[in-house]
């Protein structure tokens, strides 16, 4: 059996602080036909069909940045600070810069990020897509990104995140903090692809009040170096609600620490945490941590792991209530394939590499709120994919 | 359709099926009696080739083809189908897309299908994800449905079903096997469409209410893992239910 660690250390000394400019495209269509493979890749449509707004930043540059609906902005962090006095209500206020040594770092070298806001009572008819995409080695891309969903809004995001094909190493430090307000919905849909020696470290923090819902989507099935993220959600308002999901393939090579935690701080507030993992030879780290704070709240989550080769996959539910009333329920699993599963599918016809595909694809399907068909097709093609690279 | 020679059967060396011989013929259903834990269920999964039932000695033979150790896919492919009692569920994969692998390449509509079982509503929920016994009855026969194996194996079909879900469950068996009592369609005498078209099975049951609404043509007997008795099924019921299965001790030794 093969040793795998169960933590990564990233020397930030290692990676360049500067990139070049790159010039701001008009036309998306006039994008280069790599980059615009990389970027289906994470679900991002340079033909734009079915957005409702676009922002694509290239290394330290915003190469494109529009909305196309009224009462939806996407913007620069740049424009986002000179348009909206107001913003430092919301910048650095859920996460602070000395929360760990990457949140410094990138408060101390920030290049952009995305601003995403729907206004009061706007339902987005069609997702925002941003995408953060890396192509000069050993750069370190430092973003930070802020969503408001203002009262009674509705807005998806699609988040691609890739890197250039021929990048080899890198980093990713994104600081995120959104905010869900009264009776908004905020559906966030992310998906990385990267090289194979990038080191990825999102900082995610979410605030939502009242009625409020965050959906999040993660999913990860390409490469990385390494990939550590544990976003914290608040749910302070009464009734509010939060889902996460996440589906995660590791590959040999591949390092990834993922969880969700939700603070349940309002009466009546609910959270679910589902999350999928499957390592073909390298490690997952499942994360869940549930904080029933207050009563009449309902959580749970459910973690399971396939190992189909020698890996490491470590699920690592929490639930912690802190009052009578809360009612919080995990369920975690980690193992191989039931071989009764595959018989059973063996004994329909199936050979049995068809039933164990079949199997997999089942396990990964989870039921994801919102997404879009194009993106629907696109999970599948990756989960087929996925399974060629396992046979 | 099916021949056994000579079978013996282990599970992690524990000898489960002693020198078992028996035959279904082409179009004939089978009834296998016996208490818990003779052997009947270990039967019919070595007869579909599972795992774990290890063949010491013997052989199966179906269409005229040794199978005795052909992997699973290839007997169901031949033509055997199962009802299992106790299928594993399989998250994530919806009802209806295990019906449409089950079809292969007939064609077949699973919502029609669906609509006869009254299961039309369970065809979005994951395969035999807290189905109750009823459920998993008629799930299982809607994939033989799609199926259409020339031989099919039942395991305890009526266990765990309420008086109205037998009814359509018999109901079922009665189609899958192609003897559903029926006017003979036009162009052909009903002889020529049994010959054609009835399929075999052997049927697995504990109780024996199933009989009350399938037509049996033999019953088997298994005790402590060997065939100790071959008559006519409904006899083969009455002595059970009037003396249980004491008097097969006797006729098994």
């Amino acid at each position: 059996m093969r040793e795998l660690k169960n933590s990564i250390n990233v020397n930030l000394e290692n990676y360049k602080v500067d990139a070049k400019e790159h010039k701001y495209i008009d036309k998306l269509s006039r994008i280069e036909s790599e980059d615009k493979k990389k970027m289906l890749n994470v679900g991002i449509d340079t033909d734009e069909k079915n957005r409702t707004g676009t922002f694509i930043q290239k290394d330290k540059s915003v190469i494109h940045c529009k909305a196309a609906q009224d009462g939806i902005e996407v913007t620069s962090m740049t424009d986002a600070v000179r348009n909206h006095k107001w913003l430092g209500d919301y910048m650095w206020k859920s996460i602070l810069p000395d929360t760990d040594k990457f949140t410094l770092y990138a408060s101390e070298n920030p290049y952009e990020g995305y601003f995403i806001r729907s206004l009061p009572g706007i339902n987005a008819k069609d997702p925002v897509q941003s995408c953060l995409y890396i192509t000069k080695d050993g750069f370190s891309q430092n973003v930070h990104n802020i969503v408001i969903a203002e009262e009674d809004s509705n807005i998806h995001i699609i988040t691609g995140c890739a890197t250039a094909p021929h990048l080899l190493s890198g980093l990713h430090v994104g600081i995120s903090e959104f905010y869900v307000k009264r009776g908004a919905t905020l559906i966030f849909t992310m998906f990385h692809d990267w090289g194979e020696k990038v080191n990825v470290r999102p900082r995610t923090v979410i605030n939502v009040e009242e009625g409020g819902t965050i959906v999040s989507n993660y999913i990860f099935m390409g490469s990385v170096g390494s990939l550590q993220m544990y976003p914290t959600t608040y749910l302070n308002g009464k009734e509010a609600v939060a889902r996460f999901n996440s589906i995660l393939v590791a590959r040999q090579g591949s390092f990834l620490d993922v969880g969700s935690r939700v603070v349940l701080n309002a009466p009546g507030s609910r959270a679910e945490i589902i999350s999928r993992g499957i390592t073909t030879g390298g490690s997952i780290i499942a994360r869940g941590d549930l904080v029933g704070k207050a009563p009449g709240i309902k959580a749970h989550l459910e973690c399971k792991g396939l190992i189909l080769d020698e890996g490491l996959m470590h699920a690592i539910p929490e639930l912690k209530g802190f009052l009578p009333g809360v009612e919080m329920s995990h369920e975690a699993a980690v193992g191989k394939m039931d071989q009764r599963e595959i018989e059973y599918l063996m004994s329909r016809g199936l050979d049995e590499d068809e039933a164990i595909s079949t199997i997999v694809r089942g396990f990964l399907n989870v039921d994801i709120q919102g997404l879009p068909d194009s993106l629907k097709n696109k999970l599948d093609t990756l989960i087929s994919e996925t399974q060629k690279n396992m046979m | 359709m099916l021949q056994i020679e000579n079978l013996r059967v282990e599970i992690d060396g524990k000898p489960i099926l002693k020198n078992v011989n028996m035959e279904i013929p082409r179009g004939e259903t089978h009834i296998l009696f016996g208490p818990n834990g003779s052997g009947k269920t270990s039967l019919m999964m070595t007869i579909m080739g599972f795992s774990g039932y290890n063949v010491t000695h013997g052989k199966i033979i179906f269409k005229g083809e040794d199978i005795t150790y052909m992997p699973i896919h290839e007997r169901a492919r031949l033509g055997i189908g199962v009802s299992f009692q106790r299928p594993p569920t399989i998250n994530g994969l919806k009802t209806k897309d295990i019906v449409e692998i089950c079809s292969a390449n007939r064609s077949i509509t699973v919502d029609e299908l669906a609509r006869q079982l009254n299961f039309s509503d369970f065809l979005d929920r994951d395969v035999n994800h807290n189905f109750s016994g009823g459920e998993i009855k008629r799930s299982e026969l809607l994939q033989l449905m799609a199926q259409q194996p020339d031989l099919v194996l039942l395991d305890e079909p009526e266990s765990g079903v309420d008086l109205e879900t037998i009814l359509l469950i018999g109901d079922t068996i009665n189609s899958l096997l192609h003897r559903r009592i029926q006017l003979p369609q036009k162009g052909k005498s009903h002889k020529e469409v049994i010959n054609e078209e009835t399929k075999s099975a052997l049927v697995i049951t504990h109780t024996g209410h199933i009989l009350d609404y399938i037509t049996a043509d033999k019953g088997l007997v298994l005790y402590n893992g060997a065939l100790c008795c071959i008559r006519n099924a409904r006899e083969i019921l009455r002595w059970i239910r009037e003396y249980g299965y004491e008097e097969c001790i006797r006729c098994a030794n």
